[in-house]
């Protein structure tokens, strides 16, 4: 599915979050009234940057009416994005149970829209890739993309500060198909931990995909850092590509 | 990476941050993990926050580890260069 004329506009919107909070998100959705699909977009640790409203609005270039919600808002509500993470990080980071309150919104405001399929799909990068899985494992969604997420499997250091845990337990309850992409030289998640996450799934008979790209270490999607890594980047698009297209034409 | 990992103190003192203004901190959170700013993979990076100030009440480093580590050195010769009542 791409966008027929490459026209798109953004915007940013206020959706009812967890407990009702109001919390902005950006919007981008592509000009014409065709059905599509959705995508929520989950931001890395370090926020509502730049470079993800970049990844939101390629995914409406790509066909998609995408949004992310701003994690960190409650928090810091106006503040520049790395201000609102420090403080985000300095409370313990987001709770699980307020992210699945605020991806819950923002997947039904995508499907309000009157250009929606019913189709969404989910994409979260670094703390964002597990909260992905997390969401796959408790909401109705059509597809889930894993980038790098560390803490599916493997623990958590002890006395660890982040309120953070592995999702081991809730593993078998993933309810739409998985596509994981990692850099082979990442530490967190590891090669190891990877390959936890591959056998588990493959106990459970879950429908899921991984793509594991040499050289490529942690956030290689991420333009404006040195870890960006151009063939991983370009490959791992193509298959995110491929695999929405599957998942949330029609 | 992300190590999440991150530590949190309380501090007693000023540090000249947004629109030039000095301001008191009183946290300061430290952890080692991508820099918004710095060209590394990694960075250790200092926040100095006043939270009744505001999210954007921060001072923020991003040094390389070797960076942090000459850092704590010289903070350690400068401490111990100073007669011991001065710096209790």
């Amino acid at each position: 599915m791409c966008s027929m004329s490459n026209s798109l506009t953004a915007t940013t919107v206020r959706i009812s979050g967890h407990d009702g909070d109001e919390i902005e998100a950006y919007l981008a959705r592509p000009q014409g009234d065709e059905r599509r699909g959705g995508v929520v977009v989950i931001h890395h640790m370090p926020g509502y940057d730049r470079a993800t409203k970049e990844i939101v609005r390629r995914f409406a270039e790509l066909g998609y009416d995408a949004i992310c919600p701003n994690l960190h808002f409650r928090e810091a509500p106006g503040a520049a994005p790395d201000d609102a993470a420090a403080v985000s990080r300095a409370n313990g980071g987001v709770p699980d149970p307020r992210l699945l309150g605020d991806v819950a919104a923002a997947v039904a405001h995508l499907r309000a829209l009157d250009s929606s399929n019913g189709k969404v799909g989910v994409i979260g990068y670094c703390s964002g890739g597990r909260q992905a899985v997390l969401v796959a494992c408790n909401q109705d969604v059509d597809a889930a993309v894993d980038c790098y997420g560390a803490f599916v499997t493997g623990t958590p250091p002890e006395g660890f500060p982040l309120k953070v845990t592995n999702l081991v337990d809730q593993l078998p309850g993933l309810r739409a198909p998985l596509l994981g992409l990692f850099g082979a030289e990442d530490t967190h998640p590891s090669p190891g931990q990877v390959a936890e996450l591959e056998q588990i799934l493959s106990a459970h008979r879950k429908d899921f995909e991984f793509h594991s790209y040499e050289g490529a270490g942690h956030a290689f999607f991420s333009v404006d850092r040195p870890a960006y890594n151009v063939p991983a980047a370009n490959d791992g698009w193509e298959r995110i590509t491929a695999f929405y297209a599957k998942h949330l034409g029609g | 990476m992300c190590t999440y990992t991150t530590i949190k103190g309380s501090v007693d003192g000023s540090a000249k941050g947004p629109g030039s203004s000095w301001f008191h901190v009183s946290d300061v959170t430290v952890y080692f993990d991508h820099p918004v700013h710095a060209m590394a993979d990694h960075t250790l990076n200092i926040d100095f926050a006043d939270p009744s100030k505001g999210p954007s009440a921060r001072v923020a480093l991003e040094l390389t580890a070797e960076s942090a580590r000459q850092l704590v050195a010289a903070i350690q010769e400068a401490l111990a260069a100073v007669p011991a009542e001065l710096a209790a």
